[in-house]
């Protein structure tokens, strides 16, 4: 009786394989890799940029907002359709949502909150570093919306977390939620750091 | 597809074991008193003809007078369905018989009933308040609440 053939391929096979990809490689990494930045001139690496420390760190704060995921009912759609190809809101250095509160400076209440889930929003509010922003989505998220009256749902959301603004919308289009967004930018860039410098 | 079967043929059957557990019979569904609603589940799922091995879900509604549980069942050996329903008077505490033991499905309808319209159910593992808190005042899908 034939023994079937189980393998593709042979050991000796992969091995020369192998060992034909060692040595293309080795091939053409006989000289080091230029530093990219080799072309600037030594006059120009010296240049030197003068801001004001609020400006710098305003600019840097609000191009960079990085939302958490914590998006507890349907506005979450409207966000994901911002978030997504068609109106892009990496555009404004926001793309990234943060699974951990712990990197995200942005909170977007996306949805109706229960006063069963409102401890765990607060935990996260909590658990971002600061500083940190909060954007009231919805008619659910300003005041509870349709469901105001009910016993189970809060109230708006800034009975639990300080909330920045508010951008109204049974859903809101994602358009309202960028220049809610944008809003949000402005407000970041008219603030104050406050650093004490101890006198010389 | 799956075949509802007629209520007065099953209805028939249950009453050959159980004289007593039927008090109503019409087309859709059948209602059996409270105090037999275990044996009679036992009965439609262990009976081979019948075999209703899947609990589709539980409902509750408030007619003021009385609250009545709809349970729909399917068998997913036969591929056939009914709907039986019992009925519990008295509003301050309301008791009926848990069918946890007979399908696992029933565990957190059980529990949503007893958060929502405060029916207590005996023989529950772990009967305990679902989506509100515990220590939430009243049951918010009475019709009485508010």
């Amino acid at each position: 009786m034939e023994v079937v053939q189980r393998y593709i391929y042979s050991d000796t096979e992969l091995d020369r394989t192998e060992s034909e990809a060692i040595e293309a490689l080795k091939e053409n990494s006989q000289q080091p890799i230029p530093d990219p930045d080799r072309w600037l001139d030594e006059e120009l690496e010296r240049n030197i940029l003068l801001t004001s420390l609020d400006t710098i760190l305003d600019w840097a704060r609000r191009s960079s907002l990085w939302p958490a995921i914590c998006f507890p009912a349907c506005c979450a759609f409207e966000l994901i359709a911002a978030n997504a190809s068609r109106f892009d809101l990496s555009r404004f250095g926001m793309e990234i949502l943060r699974a951990s509160p712990r990197q995200a400076d942005l909170m977007i209440t996306a949805g109706t909150l229960t006063w069963k889930m409102a401890p765990q929003v607060k935990r996260i509010y909590d658990q971002m570093a600061e500083p940190k922003w909060v954007i009231a989505m919805g008619a659910c998220g300003i005041s509870g919306g349709i469901f105001r009256s009910s016993y189970n749902v809060v109230p708006g959301y800034n009975r639990i977390v300080p909330v920045d603004v508010y951008v109204p919308g049974c859903p809101p289009r994602p358009e309202a939620l960028i220049h809610g967004i944008r809003m949000l930018q402005n407000k970041i860039a008219k603030e104050h750091t406050n650093i004490k410098l101890s006198p010389l | 597809m799956t075949v509802s079967l007629s209520a007065w043929d099953v209805a028939n059957q249950i009453k050959e074991q159980f004289p007593d557990a039927v008090s109503e019979i019409n087309d859709q569904a059948i209602l059996v008193r409270s105090e037999s609603l275990f044996e009679v589940a036992q009965y439609l799922k262990n009976r081979p003809e019948l075999n209703f091995d899947y609990l589709n879900y539980i409902s509750a509604v408030d007619y003021f007078d009385y609250f009545e549980l709809v349970y729909q069942l399917i068998s997913i050996n036969h591929n056939h369905s009914l709907i039986l329903k019992t009925r519990c008077y008295g509003r301050d505490n309301p008791t009926l018989p848990s069918l946890v033991s007979l399908w696992r499905g029933a565990d957190f309808q059980e529990r949503e009933i007893y958060d929502l319209i405060g029916i207590t159910f005996k023989g529950h593992p772990n009967l305990k308040r679902i989506v509100l808190w515990d220590g939430f005042q009243g049951h918010p899908l009475r019709k009485d609440y508010l």
